[in-house]
């Protein structure tokens, strides 16, 4: 911090307007400049929040997880195809839940992949105006409803509607609950699509329409292939929130661990296995309680996974013009 | 692709009228998948508001505000559930809105091109794809437990403010984003400091911005169940925690910080699980409730947007 040293005024008007500031400068200077790195100081904490959170979810899932894997094995951990943690029998095999979590998802990306992307490639080529304008904010809404209400309709609405068609379909089932899932997961592929699908140059559409293309054509195969890795991104990111979601799964898919790959039986996912366990009096400590930061360490590594593989193509999608 | 006969014009001239024709079936048939996609979402949408309006509208009454949940579904309300959603929201807003701010601000204004913003910036958007559960594990070991604040409004704060965070700061960055850059240097023209172009300059006009992306985090973390049923939030709750004013001692007391709560989609996971078919009506009462807070939050922040965006020219 070094104060500015005045410069000697050609002008002796100006020399005394100078030396009637020149006592106050400096010490404002140092002042404001002081000011201005607590400020800033400030900022960066806040900034690092983020950064202290991501430590200390690591931090935190990492530490119960190894005083669980000191009383069970790895190995049984992945192997095992039971989970019953809290039985006097007790298997720790992920498995059953991880099965669980799969078939949600597959049921849910079944939906949401289809309808999202023809969704997006509609706003984004076929809709007038008008309709996109209205559209837009629709699916935003659609994908603000609180995800309780999404647990809702498919057990009350979702479920009972499939067991007319299929009537011996139980009251809990993974395919109601992803059903909805991917319902809820639309607004994230479509809106994502889109954005991919808009960032693509109009001179390609406009080369493509030269030639005599359709809209259809256009689509297909100039914009599509152009915004590939955002369009993949955005389905990337639609298996991450499916593989997390936590209350559709656990409300209408029942919480009974099930290690099956059919859709139309119930079974717990990962999420819905640490809901279950909150939802009863675990002491702390214990090797119960611990079981949930296991789940939810591989529950992260796996969203973590699909986040990294996001960001790469997003990466490359943003390269590309 | 089909290989046109070349045998005569006529025939040639044809078989691309042909072909042009069946192109444009298509193209047509693909806009009419369209808009079916898009009434079949909005069909769902309406099922799924029809459905809970046809059973827990006639469940909405003024009493269903002011009643205590109660074992008989009849006289049961949600009194305690969104007073409770109120005080919670109001810590996650306190926390989350001066720290998302000022770490957009930081990010996009201040941080300087090395490896810690980079890491800060990796970050956020890693944040943001993480499971809203694992928040809920987090606020367990270490708000509950490590900081001892127990199932409390204030942890439920706490641990809903760091779930939206990467929203407020997103948001924040693109808002700041938008303004241009001979805004900042007319101001440091005129000699002021860089907390001097911020304060002045770039937080009011990125104001709408930071609002429309808070709102969006409030509405989303209004709707959150997942991680409050983690923490062990207790479900049955009949009564109000402490009331701020009420202490004669103090002007404003924080009892109500470290009080048991309940809020609304807990009360709503609560009344599905019953298996008593009327607590279903209460169920959807309360999603009724819940559905239009959000809703009516999401159409604020949208508004906003849409509001300023055409207002503010450069």
């Amino acid at each position: 911090m070094s104060s500015i040293p005045l410069k000697p005024a050609p002008q002796p008007l100006i020399v005394a307007a100078a030396a009637g500031r020149s006592l106050a400068i400096p010490s404002m200077n140092l002042r404001r400049r002081l000011t201005e790195r607590a400020i800033e100081a400030v900022l960066l904490l806040a900034a690092l929040v983020s950064v202290f959170t991501t430590l200390a979810i690591v931090a935190i899932l990492v530490w119960e997880s190894i005083a669980f894997f000191r009383t069970v094995p790895l190995l049984d951990f992945l192997t095992d195809t039971q989970w019953t943690p809290l039985f006097d029998d007790a298997h720790f095999g992920i498995i059953a839940l991880l099965s669980g979590t799969l078939t949600t998802t597959i049921v849910a990306l079944l939906v949401a992949i289809p309808l999202g992307t023809v969704l997006a490639i509609y706003l984004s080529e076929f809709a007038p105006f008008r309709v996109r304008e209205v559209a837009k904010p629709f699916l935003e809404m659609l994908g603000g409803v609180p995800t309780i209400v999404y647990g809702y309709f498919a057990l009350l609405f979702v479920t009972p509607l499939l067991q007319q068609i299929y009537p011996d379909l139980p009251g809990f089932n993974m395919l109601s609950a992803g059903l909805v899932m991917g319902i809820m997961i639309v607004p994230y592929v479509s809106s994502l699509s889109e954005d991919a699908m808009r960032a693509v140059p109009m001179n390609m559409r406009e080369a493509s329409y030269a030639m005599g293309a359709t809209r259809l054509q256009t689509a297909l195969f100039v914009v599509t292939p152009a915004a590939l890795s955002g369009i993949a991104s955005s389905y990337i990111l639609g298996i991450s929130r499916a593989v997390g979601e936590t209350m559709v799964v656990a409300i209408a898919a029942g919480m009974q661990p099930n290690f099956s790959f059919n859709p139309v039986e119930p079974a717990a996912t990962i999420t819905a296995y640490i809901v279950q366990v909150a939802l009863g009096d675990l002491p702390h400590g214990s090797l119960g309680y611990q079981t949930i930061f296991a789940a939810g360490l591989t529950l992260l590594l796996i969203t973590l996974l699909f986040n990294i593989i996001g960001h790469i193509l997003r990466k490359r999608f943003r390269e590309a013009y | 692709m089909t290989t046109l006969p070349l045998t005569s014009p006529a025939a040639d001239v044809d078989a691309i009228r042909r072909l042009i024709a069946r192109h444009k079936t298509w193209d047509w048939l693909f806009g009419l998948l369209g808009v079916f996609a898009l009434m079949f979402a909005m069909l769902v949408f309406a099922m799924l508001f029809g459905q809970m309006l046809k059973n827990g509208l006639p469940h909405l009454s003024w009493d269903f505000f002011t009643s205590f949940p109660s074992r008989r579904a009849a006289s049961a309300g949600i009194l305690s559930a969104w007073v409770g959603t109120v005080l919670v929201m109001l810590v996650t807003a306190l926390v989350a809105v001066p720290l998302g701010v000022g770490a957009g601000i930081y990010l996009e204004e201040y941080a300087p091109k090395n490896l810690l913003t980079d890491i800060i910036e990796i970050n956020v958007t890693n944040l943001a794809g993480v499971p809203s559960i694992i928040y809920g594990l987090l606020a367990l070991g270490l708000f509950v437990y490590q900081f001892g604040l127990g199932q409390s409004i204030a942890a439920a704060g706490l641990t809903l403010a760091l779930l939206i965070l990467p929203v407020v700061i997103v948001a924040t960055r693109e808002a700041i984003r938008t303004i241009p850059q001979n805004i900042r240097e007319g101001a440091y023209a005129c000699g002021a400091t860089k907390w001097q172009v911020v304060s002045h300059h770039v937080i009011p006009y990125s104001l709408p911005g930071i609002m429309t992306g808070v709102i969006i985090g409030l509405a989303r973390a209004i709707g959150e169940t997942a991680p409050i049923i983690t923490i062990g939030a207790l479900t049955f709750i009949a009564f109000l925690p402490p009331s701020p004013f009420g202490n004669p001692d103090q002007l404003i007391s924080f009892d109500w910080l470290t009080a048991p709560f309940t809020v609304m989609p807990i009360q709503m996971f609560n009344w599905i699980s019953r298996p008593e078919e009327a607590f279903q009506a209460n169920a959807a009462a309360a999603g009724l409730v819940l559905v239009v807070m959000t809703l009516s939050m999401n159409a604020v922040a949208i508004w906003i947007r849409y509001h300023f965006r055409k207002k503010i020219k450069w």
